[in-house]
């Protein structure tokens, strides 16, 4: 059979009965073989907890018959294990901005665009650069300025798209404050409400350098004290009055805690120490569960954003990199962007993830229209009732204003260490 | 094997190859996994880094960064700082209580139960035992609504959480046992003639606890110290946790180097604090020779 005759039938019906893939030439004739061989095969893959879930494994042992393996580990867990051990993985589940530091390294392959089926149906923001043609540009660790390199041995980023992708996007959000409305006593419409002494002791910001330094930076511009030419790649003297001002407000005591995982971010607001800080959407999805009211306040400066992607690891070849394919071609079909959406990020192909939700999850979570009955997790416990609005909107309303994206800086070093003073003083 | 057959009737030349083969085990282990590393260490202490790599070099920038910067030293007095407040607590409670274990439990029974209870907390991983405490002591935790109720306080005791306190608390409670158990080993050993004789000679009973069995469980202290000592140095997890990040560790600023991908800098911060740990080993053996008084 031709290599490509694989799009002559489903996937499923690909891997689990005729047994033939795209690229797999080399073994066309032992159909059988290779269909109890996918089914050995397992994928190893790590990243964040966010989308490193349970469900998906499950589902594509169920879809496409290999085991796939997940790991979870904390943003910069993720960026060390991609670069010192490459070997570990095959999948790279991994920031865009952590891709910047890592793709360079040589530890992962680009992707060849051909072999996904639905590049063309990714949202703009990847492949083109821009959500809508008149969008104004954001400033940061853009997607689409690491998204592509070269060639198949490229090791440094390409100007525009080209055929070789870095990463394929899984998940994306537009982050911004959470708040305690019951707890605040007053509206919230700006970064700077984050330093206001109203909230003295019940503040708090993330302690990872890269991202604490944006919410900072926010903050900054929000105030009217700084005005950044990029808050994504800062120079020395606007890290240091960055740094200075975070000083400043940590020894007046500002901040009750800095988190750094997920949980800590949790517990803090659910507990009251804090009322208002830096926050991820799940984490507020996470606090309202609890019955606890939780806000992700939309803010007059616009969001900080911040996209995720599967890579592929050097070492994968033959067998085990026609199933990497295959599965990225899953991932993209449907069914892990509605599960995606309904947690409350966005997916890369809206378009088939729009085909495995209904019209009213869609609506809620999409078009930022009030829930005609009560909007339910993927596990199926209610997070919304009947009747709530998304928090900002539509997501044309959050992706389209977004300030920045999470970055790595040039003065990265520089950086970290002046961040460590902060937590120092 | 001639060296095998050897051991038993070797000729008086083969007897050091010998002791030599019997320590091989435990050298080649030590050699594996603590010399090779620490030689790693150091080897990559002077290696040059950037956002995504170390690059194999011989320069003293990470250590010119390390000790040149006010936030090294900073951090350092503040790691000190908990070391020798955690030190003082945990070794006045320690020899408290193993005193108590020790001599004023006469039952060979109850000691050995009592003992026992000490170790219970132990069963349970030190991150939960440590993180146990933030829902007790928080704003709205139970220590501050039981005050609250019962009216002895009108607002809620800030301090308590995410505050020097609660690291310094956190620590006595992990590390405590490490005292009690070597002081109480110590102790168990004083020939209780001793205690009688310094009665007879009419020492009363704070003389006979300073003057006979605070010396004779030197070595105790000196054990349970080191282990203090080096655990709170090298400590990065309780600071964070429970100073809810706000407070830095020589530890912790290490961790956040690696998690920035800096190794070399990491390293050359690792370096310093092993010096700076066995220097402080090296003065608590100089001051008590535990080998003599064990």
């Amino acid at each position: 059979m031709a290599p490509n005759s694989s799009t002559r039938f489903g996937r499923r019906s690909v891997l689990t009965a005729a047994g033939v893939a795209a690229g797999s030439g080399a073994i066309t004739g032992f159909p059988t073989i290779w269909a109890q061989n996918i089914k050995n095969v397992t994928l190893r893959q790590f990243g964040t907890g966010v989308s490193n879930l349970n469900a998906v494994a499950e589902k594509v042992k169920q879809d496409l018959g290999f085991t796939l393996e997940m790991t979870a580990l904390d943003t910069d867990a993720v960026t060390q294990k991609a670069v010192t051990q490459p070997k570990s993985y095959d999948i790279a589940d991994i920031e865009y901005f952590a891709i910047k530091k890592v793709f360079p390294t040589g530890v992962m392959q680009p992707m060849d665009a051909k072999k996904i089926k639905l590049v063309d149906k990714i949202v703009p923001i990847f492949t083109k650069g821009k959500l809508t043609p008149d969008s104004k540009p954001a400033q940061g660790t853009t997607p689409y300025s690491v998204g592509f390199v070269d060639g198949p041995n490229g090791k440094t980023f390409a100007a525009g798209q080209t055929g070789w992708m870095t990463l394929i996007p899984t998940i994306y959000n537009a982050d911004t404050l959470g708040i305690r409305p019951d707890l605040i006593g007053r509206p919230i419409n700006n970064w700077k409400d984050l330093v206001d002494p109203a909230f003295k002791g019940k503040a708090s910001i993330m302690n990872i350098p890269s991202i604490g330094i944006m919410d900072a930076a926010m903050v900054m511009e929000s105030l009217g004290t700084l005005k950044y030419a990029d808050k994504g790649n800062m120079t020395k003297p606007e890290i240091d009055k960055t740094i200075a001002f975070l000083i400043d407000t940590k020894k007046s005591g500002q901040f009750r805690a800095f988190w750094k995982s997920f949980d800590e971010s949790v517990n803090l607001m659910a507990s009251g120490e804090v009322i208002i800080q830096s926050m991820w959407s799940p984490a507020v999805a996470a606090v309202r569960s609890k019955g606890i009211a939780c806000k992700y306040q939309p803010l007059a400066e616009g969001y900080r954003a911040w996209a995720g992607g599967l890579g592929m690891a050097k070492h994968l070849s033959g067998l085990e990199l026609d199933a990497a394919y295959e599965y990225i071609n899953w991932y993209l079909s449907g069914w892990v962007g509605a599960y995606l959406n309904r947690q409350g990020y966005y997916s890369a192909v809206l378009e088939t993830a729009k085909e495995n939700m209904s019209p009213d999850e869609w609506g809620y979570w999409i078009e930022g229209k009030p829930a005609q009955n009560d909007i339910l997790s993927p596990e199926g416990k209610v997070m919304e009732k009947a009747g709530a609005v998304r928090d900002g909107g539509s997501f044309y309303e959050r992706m389209g204003r977004v300030a920045c994206w999470n970055s790595v800086m040039t003065e990265d070093r520089y950086m970290v260490q002046k961040w460590n003073e902060f937590i120092a003083a | 094997m001639v060296v095998d057959q050897g051991a038993v009737r070797a000729p008086r030349n083969l007897v050091p190859f010998v002791t030599f083969l019997q320590a091989a085990p435990l050298a080649a282990v030590l050699i594996v996994f603590l010399l090779l590393p620490m030689f790693a260490l150091v080897v990559v202490s002077f290696f040059d880094y950037n956002s995504v790599q170390i690059i194999p070099a011989f320069e003293f920038t990470n250590y010119t960064d390390v000790l040149g910067s006010a936030v090294t030293w900073r951090t350092y007095l503040n790691t000190l700082r908990f070391t020798v407040i955690v030190w003082v607590v945990t070794a006045v409670l320690g020899f408290t209580i193993a005193y108590v274990l020790a001599f004023e439990i006469r039952s060979r029974t109850a000691q050995l139960v009592l003992f026992l209870v000490c170790t219970v907390p132990f069963l349970t991983s030190n991150i939960i035992r440590m993180i146990s405490w933030i829902p007790f002591l928080g704003r709205e935790g139970l220590l501050n609504s039981t005050l609250l109720k019962l009216g002895l306080i009108h607002q809620p005791l800030e301090f308590l959480l995410f505050s020097d306190f609660a690291v310094v608390l956190a620590y006595t409670h992990l590390y405590v046992l490490f005292m009690i158990t070597p002081i109480f080993n110590t102790m168990m050993r004083i020939d209780r003639r001793l205690l009688e004789a310094a009665l007879d000679g009419g020492a009363g009973w704070w003389r006979t606890v300073v003057e006979v069995i605070l010396p004779l469980s030197k070595s105790g202290l000196a054990i349970g110290s080191i282990f203090v000592v080096t655990m709170v140095m090298g400590d990065f997890i309780t600071v964070r946790l429970m100073s809810g990040g706000q407070s830095a560790s020589v530890g912790l600023m290490i961790a956040n180097q690696i998690a920035s991908l800096q190794y070399p800098a990491a390293c050359a911060n690792a370096v310093v604090l092993l010096a700076v740990v066995l220097t402080m080993i090296a003065a608590i053996l100089r001051i008590v020779d535990i080998r003599k008084e064990l």
